[in-house]
């Protein structure tokens, strides 16, 4: 939401609370996004599309770069010529800054980096806060400040940009990701002229002084030798020496102006402290609440907040100490903190105390409450404290951890605590954003949201936490004893346990069908005993029903807001309802009149739809939850994977988790989300036995088989199976079966069926029909299906049909509903997961492909399967270039060793394996045993090279090494790799899934996005084309290049894998995939591929090096000249309309340029295929002319 | 001879009788302007669809809101604007921006579907500053369980309910599916409808044999489809009261001499203008110009209904008996 830049008290999150005063007081923006920072890069960019001015009067440049590193150069250049300059990153985005961290600061730029502090990836990637990231850059020269709540946010992005004018060091300025970043507080907003008042114009005019310009001439960036380097680099001592006083001083002017006063170190607590916590980031809040609680019962306790962190003030810092203090403990979640701390003290001649611990908290977001603070306190006063201790979590292997108080509460009575479960797409976030809006901009309480999500894009649960009070809130954890507890969804009663969170008396709301004793009928026997045993308020409201009748099917956010207000009396009634429809007039007024008239029905229509359900003084149900996953189930999907799913994880002890962030496959068939309400059903009468509702599936969740009838015997009465279409295959049945509770319900099966009745053509083969009345049947129906016989893989064509029957091996991600990456991911695996090794960037394929809880990537039978792995965003071509090294070195040693062995084994094996050719299914099937003879014939030779040989004799049989990613990686942050991939030659086979936006941090402008789309960083329309990254390859010569889509040719697609798998050096396939980036129903996604195909958007082929040598053109061109306009393309999706609605001049003066762009981009490949194919031309003889006839 | 073309539609005194009617045509402002500079007398805005404010809504929710704030790294997937709008904001700032751009009288279309959306609608239009407002009413009657007389009722409630809720005049634009519309034609003129528009064209269902899909289509009218109409203006002119337009299978001068002499107060073209550009509206006048010159006719008004079915010589010609009298020149010969 973007709001009037001016004083106010508005509610809004960290990153909105900083945007808002870095976009005023800056000129340029080098930008690149990244999770949890990039709605601020967003937030200016959408103000700077809207025209809003900074503080002198101009509209700054938002630029999007290609990368973290490349966003730093671009401010460093824009400092160097003289602009004033900001930019936003975290964690692996920040480590790119770092390089150019020390060149700002080497050359003194005032300059601000604000960064929402965030984990590093490890053993694992994690978007979550701690400090990680900014402890990587202490040694930069940056002035390190750090804020602990929105407000500070605000305030310290002032801080920081005004004194670094005055002060030229420059400041990294960070607060904790999410935790804060994403944390909705009361904020009071700095005016233009607040922030004019601290602003020192002189400073500013010194910088302008200071730019490198031809009229001015001066060089900066030399190098220097032994002799001067180390006292040049010393010149600048003074600067850090005066810093702390200077950022003293503004903050004094600061507190002047707006009465919110800070310290370099801000103490909080007993004045005649002995025991203090020194601490950073948002957990000092949750800490004062601890003091709080402790002094309140006379404990004599106290905490530091370490403010300005670099240069580390030790003066500032043993000052801000009470002087009483004897004990320490320094909480960081990486224990820098604690050796400043210690230095402290150490050079320190009169202050000393007789204990310092530290202890690490937070990590990756970990929760962190005052009953954690309080143990820490309390291990304080023991004679041995445990030191490098961890808190909040339960360390039973190097025993670090702390214990504490799981049930204490803090929290004052006179805070209502409100929990709200809901499904990603009920819009229970956006509505509950919206009551903190309300409460917190409309009344005098203080409030405070803050949103908890699951790891899935599709059918994903979320969690609003909201607070709202008389005081400032500073609990900065998840409510544990909430007083209103609110299930938008009923079919979460049978799988979380939404009573734990509430306290004695609460009000349960939730949103359910019927009268309300068959409301209460529902819930489980657990639900329903600890109710009656909390003496819980029920009430009940069929949002759905009053969504529908208010003219907004399926929208229950304002049903379930209004509920909310009613029932939790933070407001009268009246007024809250009043206060409701101002908001909805607020939100849509602009829309049109009619989306608010609807929500203002639905807000009537609400309250009296509310019933109050009577709990009865026991139970009525025997029937209990069911268990979260299946009891054949693994031990370790038991043990582990099992909790996390339950959101148990929190209480996983170390022990349960591999050292190394190795996990096994196969996870996710254990989750059965049931998210379809209506699933596939298969007429066997009509099908054709096509396979290609297989081939479209994203889930892997419905599937094709043949086998042998005898195979049938003892199938479920209901499970279908028709005559197997096949002369090879005689005597043999066929079945397309779903998986009930796994299907998403997206409908693309049903779309592609081609088989359709003749004569009602509105029937096909395939139609949805309601989930609940097939599940028990088609459960059954799955688990026989599983259980048939599969084909022999070596006998499969390789074509569409052929494919489908091979196994995924990749299955029930949690990708979007309809998504259009994972058909070909999926296609990937049927064909060689069993020998393929995936490097895979940072992004959508790598959550739904590698997030926890569960791993859609799977075994076969033999216990083969992909083996997955993400390193980074940018390195992802690089990292699988050096996983095919590996691979090659291996099989090269093992080679090298079966030579030596030749003798003992036999000449025949090894002249078996050597002449293998392994370009076939039969091809590695017949290594595999030839190796499998090997292993055993070693077994026998007692050698330590022989065990050696069995090690890696498996690297004999080839191994396809594959590098996914996105567009962002593959057209940005990691161009320069693939480039260089493709350079060496190397068999590495590049799949770019492009979506032509980044999808996964919410559809951000990538190279690939095309002219007159809108996206984040282009909210006026790209007005550049899209890069052909494709035709670029291709001018190597000795790359196989395949552009493709599978909605517009399936065949082609599964012509360019192969052709790719089998080209012994680089590939790259772009692989058009549909994505809800794009605005539109996914249900639709193929027939836009079809019409991005035939508009020209799209064009396929593939280029082929080997082809000539075959006497064939090198490229080939799959698709047909455009046939309908770019515009019958682009009508059907917002990205490009948008546009149309917003600013329809440039909407047409783009798409005008935009197919003319068509047209000259077909002329040419036009060209290049012509071109290829006169190449390979037989040659017309060359026919001596005759000679001149003799006259 | 000094010509005298002016005419008089829904009580707005116009300069002659030819206008464009609803299409995408006005979306151009340039395109409006040429249509003034050519001799156009009025302009008739394309329909505001209610179904479309909804359907755009609900694409509005199913594609954008509902996926917000589903997963931690993108709490939304578009840059947060409210540069557009939703609804009838678009359509009523455009009748704003014709009204600017061009003097002339603006006639307003609108097609509602549920009779608060119509009355709404049409009082939404009247604030933007239309001058007259076009009720484009038709229904297909797909379900055997709706009367012919329910179908009427509500047509009739519409044109009561949009007149009583607005100050600017009210055109009735209807299909020629009624089974008595002399009698439809009556019963809205006494329900306060300030004109009649005959008739509204539709999209027709095609076959694609190759998709085995129906596709409805519009093709551009064909001078052919004026007939139908030159019957229902003569048949009622006369009969009511109220001034009529002719619209569909307007394609030369000749077809605005035989509409006006039918009974019609104006013409509306639109396909004709699409084929061939805004300036032809000013070849019709001139043909219609030349026409009156020829026949020594010195107004419209003195045109009007001179050959309708109250003021032909042969009535007949208008009525059943033209197509058995057809039949039987075809047995004789």
């Amino acid at each position: 939401m973007i709001k009037p830049l001016q004083p106010k008290c508005v509610a809004m999150d960290a990153n909105e609370a900083a945007a808002s005063v870095a976009y005023r007081l800056n000129e340029v923006f080098a930008i690149y996004p990244i999770t949890p920072s990039s709605p601020m890069g967003e937030f200016c960019d959408e103000w700077a599309a809207k025209k809003k001015l900074n503080l002198w009067g101009q509209i700054p440049e938002v630029m999007e770069m290609q990368s973290e590193a490349g966003a730093a150069g671009a401010v460093h250049g824009a400092l160097q010529a003289g602009a004033l300059s900001s930019s936003f990153t975290c964690s692996q985005g920040l480590l790119l800054y770092i390089p150019n961290m020390y060149k700002i600061a080497g050359e003194l730029h005032p300059f601000v980096l604000h960064v929402t502090a965030r984990a590093l990836a490890t053993h694992a990637l994690s978007i979550f806060g701690d400090h990680g990231d900014v402890m990587a850059c202490r040694q930069t020269g940056f002035a390190m400040l750090c804020s602990n709540t929105p407000q500070e946010a605000h305030d310290f992005a002032a801080i920081a940009s005004t004194t670094t004018l005055e002060g030229r060091v420059p400041f990294l300025h960070y607060f904790d990701g999410f935790r804060t970043s994403h944390e909705i507080q009361k904020v009071n907003l700095l005016s233009d002229d607040d922030l004019r008042s601290l602003l020192s114009e002189e400073a500013v005019s010194a910088h302008r002084t200071r730019a490198l310009t031809p009229d001015r001439p001066a060089i900066r960036g030399t190098a220097q030798n032994p002799d001067v380097f180390f006292q040049a680099r010393e010149a600048a001592n003074g600067f850090y020496d005066r810093l702390p006083a200077l950022v003293q001083k503004k903050m004094d002017e600061f507190g002047e102006l707006t009465g919110r006063k800070y310290k370099l170190f801000d103490y909080y607590g007993d004045a005649q402290a002995e025991r203090v916590i020194v601490i950073m980031g948002s957990g000092f809040e949750a800490a004062c609440e601890a003091v709080d609680h402790l002094n309140q019962k006379g404990a004599k306790v106290g905490v530091l907040s370490v403010r300005l962190y670099r240069p580390f003030a030790i003066e500032h810092f043993l000052q801000a100490l009470p002087a009483t203090v004897k004990t320490i403990a320094v909480l960081d979640p990486g224990e820098p903190l604690y050796m400043d701390v210690v230095t402290a003290f150490a050079e320190s001649d009169t202050r000393k105390v007789s204990k310092i611990i530290g202890g690490r908290f937070g990590l990756g977001s970990k929760e962190f409450t005052p009953a954690m603070v309080i143990a820490v306190y309390d291990e304080l006063t023991k004679a041995k404290s445990k030191n490098h201790f961890t808190i909040g979590i339960f360390d039973d292997v190097t025993r670090t951890s702390l214990d504490y108080d799981t049930e204490l509460d803090t929290e004052k009575d006179d805070v209502t605590r409100s929990v709200f479960f809901g499904l990603g797409a009920d819009g229970t976030v956006s509505a509950n954003k919206n009551s903190i809006k309300i409460i917190g901009e409309e009344t005098d309480f203080f409030a405070q949201g803050y949103f908890v999500y699951d790891s899935k894009k599709s059918g994903a649960m979320t969690t609003s936490h909201l607070r709202f009070g008389p005081r400032p809130i500073r609990s900065t954890y998840l409510i544990r004893q909430a007083n209103f507890v609110a299930c938008h969804q009923s079919t979460f009663v049978e799988k979380v346990d939404m009573t734990t969170i509430a306290r004695p008396g609460a009000t349960f709301l939730v949103n359910a069908p019927g009268t309300p004793q068959q409301v209460w009928d529902s819930f489980p026997l657990e639900m329903q005993e600890a109710i009656i045993a909390k003496k819980l308020k029920v009430h009940a409201i069929d949002a759905f029903k009053v969504a529908k009748e208010s003219g907004m099917p399926g929208q229950i956010n304002t049903v379930m807001q209004t509920a909310f207000f009613a029932l939790a009396g933070i407001l009268p009634r009246e007024e809250a309802i009043g206060q409701i429809k101002k908001a909805i007039q607020k939100s849509y007024g602009k829309k049109g009149e009619d989306i608010v008239k609807k929500n203002w029905t639905a807000v009537d229509n609400s309250v009296a739809a509310l019933n109050e359900v009577t709990v009865p003084a026991a139970p009525t149900t025997k029937r209990r939850r069911p268990p979260v996953v299946s009891a054949d189930a693994p031990d370790f999907v038991q043990r582990v994977t099992a909790r996390m799913m339950a959101g148990e994880g929190d209480l996983l002890p170390v022990s349960a988790f591999p050292i190394d962030g190795t996990f096994p496959l196969s996870t996710t068939r254990w989750e059965k989300r049931n998210l379809a309400q209506d699933i596939p059903v298969w007429d066997a009468s009509l099908c054709i036995q096509c396979n290609k509702c297989a081939l479209v599936c994203p889930h892997a969740a419905i599937r094709t088989n043949f086998y042998p009838n005898a195979a049938l015997a003892g199938a479920p009465e209901t499970f279908k199976s028709t005559k197997f279409r096949s002369n090879e295959n005689p005597d043999c049945g066929f079945t397309i079966q779903v998986a009930p509770e796994d299907c998403t319900g997206c409908t693309l099966c049903a779309k592609v069926c081609p088989a359709k009745d003749k004569s009602n053509l509105q029937k096909k083969a395939l139609m949805m029909q309601p989930q609940p009345a097939l599940l028990e049947q088609e459960k059954r129906n799955w688990d026989f299906f599983l259980k048939l016989p599969t084909p022999d893989r070596t006998l499969l064509k390789t074509d569409l049909k052929g494919s489908q029957f091979m196994q995924p091996l990749f299955e029930f991600s949690g990708a979007c509903t309809g998504c259009g990456e994972t058909p070909y991911v999926k296609l990937l695996t049927q064909f060689y997961g069993d020998r393929l090794l995936v490097a895979n960037a940072t992004g959508c394929t790598s959550i739904y492909g590698g997030n926890l809880p569960t791993t859609p990537y799977c075994t076969d039978a033999a216990g083969r399967g992909p083996a997955w792995s993400n390193s980074l965003f940018e390195d992802n071509a690089e990292y699988g270039l050096g996983l095919r090294l590996a691979a090659d070195q291996l099989e090269i040693k093992a080679q090298l060793l079966l030579t030596k062995f030749a003798a003992q084994v036999g000449d025949g094996i090894v002249e078996a394996l050597v002449k293998a050719d392994q370009s076939t299914e039969a091809g590695i099937a017949e290594a595999r045993r030839i190796v499998g003879a090997l292993k055993q014939k070693l077994a026998t030779v007692d050698q330590p090279e022989a065990k050696t040989l069995i090690q890696l004799a498996d690297y004999l049989v080839k191994k396809s090494v594959w590098v996914l990613g996105g567009d962002g990686w593959a057209y940005d942050i990691g161009y320069g790799g693939v480039d260089h991939v493709l350079s060496t030659g190397k068999n590495v086979n590049i799949l770019v899934l492009d979506t032509e936006v980044y999808s996964n941090t919410g559809g951000q402008k990538s190279k690939s996005t095309p002219m007159g789309a809108v996206a984040k960083f282009s909210a006026n329309g790209k007005d550049t084309a899209k890069k052909d990254m494709a035709l670029m390859a291709i001018q190597y010569g000795n790359v196989y290049v395949a552009r493709v889509a599978m909605g517009a040719k399936d065949s082609q697609t599964i012509q360019a894998f192969r052709e790719a798998e089998s080209f012994n050096g680089p590939s790259l396939i772009i692989a058009y995939s549909h994505c809800i980036a794009h605005g539109y129903s996914m249900v639709n996604g193929f027939d836009q591929q079809k019409l991005a195909v035939e508009s020209g958007h799209w064009p396929m082929f593939r280029y082929d090096p080997r082809r000539p040598a075959r006497g064939e053109p090198e490229f080939v061109l799959d698709s047909a000249a455009p046939k309908v306009a770019l515009s019958q393309y682009t009508k059907n999706e917002i990205r490009y309309q948008f546009l149309h609605k917003a600013d329809p001049v440039r909407a047409k003066m783009l798409g005008d340029t935009a197919q003319a762009n068509v047209n000259t981009r077909w002329a040419v490949y036009q060209q290049l295929a012509d071109a290829a194919k006169a190449a390979v031309a037989p040659k017309a003889p060359v026919v001596p002319s005759a000679a001149p006839a003799a006259s | 001879m000094a010509l005298d073309l002016s005419t008089t539609y829904l009580g707005i005194k116009l300069a002659n009788p030819i206008m464009p009617g609803a299409s995408p045509l006005v979306d151009s402002l340039d395109r409006v302007k040429a249509m003034q500079d050519a001799g156009a007398s009025a302009i008739v805005m394309h329909s505001l669809f209610e179904e479309q404010i909804d359907r755009e809504m609900k694409a509005e929710y199913a594609h954008l809101r509902r996926h917000e704030d589903v997963f931690a790294e993108a709490a939304n997937f578009f840059p947060e604007s409210d540069d557009y709008a939703l609804g009838p904001q678009e359509y009523l700032a455009h009748i704003r921006k014709i009204k600017e751009t061009c003097k002339l009288p603006v006639i307003a279309s609108l097609n509602g579907t549920q009779i608060g959306g119509w009355v709404e609608y049409a009082n939404l239009i009247q604030q933007a500053g239309a001058d007259a407002l076009e009720l484009n009413l038709y229904y297909l009657a797909t379900d055997g369980a709706i009367s012919g007389e329910e179908v009427e009722t509500d047509v009739l409630e519409i044109v009561r309910t949009v007149k009583a809720g607005v100050k600017i005049p009210v055109a009735v634009k209807l299909s020629p599916f009624f089974s008595s519309l002399s009698h439809m034609a009556k019963e809205i003129e006494l329900n306060g409808a300030d004109g009649l528009v005959l008739f509204n064209r539709f999209y027709q269902p095609d076959i694609d044999l190759e998709a085995l899909e129906v596709v409805p289509k519009l093709d551009l009218s064909s001078p052919e489809e004026l007939r139908l109409r030159l019957r229902w203006l003569a048949i009622l002119f006369g009969q009511v009261k109220l001034p009529m337009a002719c619209t569909g299978g307007v394609h030369s001068a000749h077809d605005v001499v035989k509409s006006i002499l039918a009974g019609a107060s104006v013409v509306q073209v639109v396909s004709s203008l699409l084929k061939h550009n805004p300036a032809h509206i000013r070849t019709l006048l001139t043909g219609l110009e030349q026409w009156m010159q020829e026949k020594e006719y010195a107004s419209v008004a003195q045109m009007r209904g001179a050959l309708s079915l109250q003021n032909c010589p042969d009535p007949a010609a208008f009525e059943r008996a033209n197509y058995l009298k057809i039949l039987q020149v075809w047995r004789t010969n």
